[in-house]
């Protein structure tokens, strides 16, 4: 584990790291999810350096090893690692992710004021992904995964998982 | 500049809490009183035991000798860690868990917090990742505190035993041990003494909005620090353990 502060990726290693996917949302690859730190190539190896969502998130093991695979499958070798700083936050999960995201059926997440007044009660602002109704209510904190809450829509019943905001 | 062996033990007195009490809370996997406390319940025993590895991984890489972070959750005994007694505290009910988390998490934020202002770089780092996530490890108990504390009668003398049973275990929370000092004076630690009272107002006002009484006693029981542990601590080890002393060095 080492700690780097800036994001540096070869923009010629882009198209092989959008083939890897979070396991645990399919729709998102790992470009979109703002997880890739630093990718270059050194030596004729590819590092590749990846952050964590959450400290315990068990999607960046497979992560890692599906990294190396896309790389094996282009005949090259990578190597990954983890970062921890800058901590990842979901501003950097990307406009297209966000649409990917909603697609799937999970609330992208809100800008930290306004998730505050969502995961407190507060106010109804968080859109239902499957009738668009802001008449939603928080059922849980915690949803599936660590990442997420869950909501259920009050017109259509629907429930739903809503990304957190992590700042 | 700290001795290696000085900064390993400050870190064991912080990142054995996260293990100990992540393997706590992992033991109501499937438990929980209800779909959605259960699920929230491992949620939070995952980030801790994430946040343990990202301590045990940085003592491994200090101490060399070929040491894995399997090895320092594993194969110490059970005078080799750290934790205070608050956490290794088993899961009587419901509304004794949400109490120990409480207590926890009001001090493992303040703790995080000043933490990230550490001259060591990968501690700052962990303590800023940790702290998006025990504030929201903090939300959830603090809101159960008030909804347990302000709810039936039953729950309400339920968590208020609670209360009066774990409130012996805060002061120590706030105890400065040797590593302790000598990591403070380096720059590398937290003086824990110095926000104890914030964390008494702290909580004593949630306690009081939850309808609940602060205790008020005289003598705290304190050990865990020093590796002394209650009978509890031996227990939850040979839960922990058992497969890497069953079959050592067995990988999955």
């Amino acid at each position: 584990m080492t700690i780097d502060l800036d994001q540096h990726i070869d923009p010629s290693l882009i198209s092989v790291l959008e083939k890897v996917h979070d396991p645990e949302i399919p729709v998102l690859s790992i470009m979109d999810m703002g997880v890739v730190r630093y990718a270059q190539k050194v030596d004729d190896v590819v590092q590749v350096k990846i952050t964590p969502t959450y400290s315990g998130c068990p999607a960046m093991d497979v992560m890692g090893d599906d990294i190396i695979k896309a790389f094996e499958n282009e005949n090259i070798k990578a190597e990954v690692s983890l970062v921890l700083t800058p901590a990842w936050t979901t501003d950097w999960i990307t406009p297209k992710g966000r649409k990917a995201l909603e697609d799937y059926g999970i609330a992208a997440p809100l800008a930290e004021h306004a998730d505050k007044e969502a995961l407190l009660g507060n106010k109804k602002i968080v859109k239902c992904t499957n009738c668009g109704s802001h008449n939603t209510k928080l059922v849980s904190q915690f949803g599936s995964t660590a990442c997420k809450a869950l909501f259920q829509c009050q017109d259509c019943l629907e429930p739903f998982d809503y990304f957190k905001c992590l700042k | 500049m700290m001795k290696n062996e000085n900064l390993i033990q400050y870190i064991y007195g912080i990142a054995d809490n996260a293990l100990i009490l992540g393997q706590r809370l992992s033991e109501l996997c499937g438990h929980g009183p209800s779909l959605e406390t259960d699920i929230a319940i491992t949620n939070m025993a995952l980030d801790l035991l994430g946040q343990t590895r990202s301590y045990y991984q940085y003592v491994a890489q200090l101490s060399g000798e070929g040491k894995t972070e399997d090895d320092i959750a594993f194969l110490r005994t059970e005078r080799q860690y750290k934790n205070v007694l608050l956490v290794e505290q088993p899961n009587r009910h419901f509304g004794y868990v949400i109490t120990r988390q409480f207590l926890f998490d009001m001090f493992h934020l303040l703790l995080l917090q000043n933490l990230q202002n550490s001259k060591d770089e990968m501690l700052a780092a962990i303590a800023k990742k940790g702290i998006k996530e025990v504030s929201y490890h903090q939300r959830f108990s603090l809101d159960w505190m008030k909804r347990l504390g302000d709810g039936t009668p039953e729950s309400h003398n339920k968590v208020q035993e609670a209360v009066n049973d774990l409130w012996k275990f805060t002061d120590e929370l706030f105890h400065m041990t040797e590593d302790d000092r000598i990591a403070f004076e380096a720059g590398v630690g937290v003086d824990v003494a110095s926000f104890k009272t914030l964390y008494l107002q702290k909580v004593s006002d949630i306690l009081t909005e939850a309808t609940l009484t602060v205790p008020e006693i005289k003598w705290f029981q304190k050990g865990g620090k020093q590796g002394i542990h209650s009978e509890h601590m031996g227990y939850l080890l040979a839960d922990l353990q058992y497969m890497q002393r069953a079959y050592p060095d067995m990988k999955w």
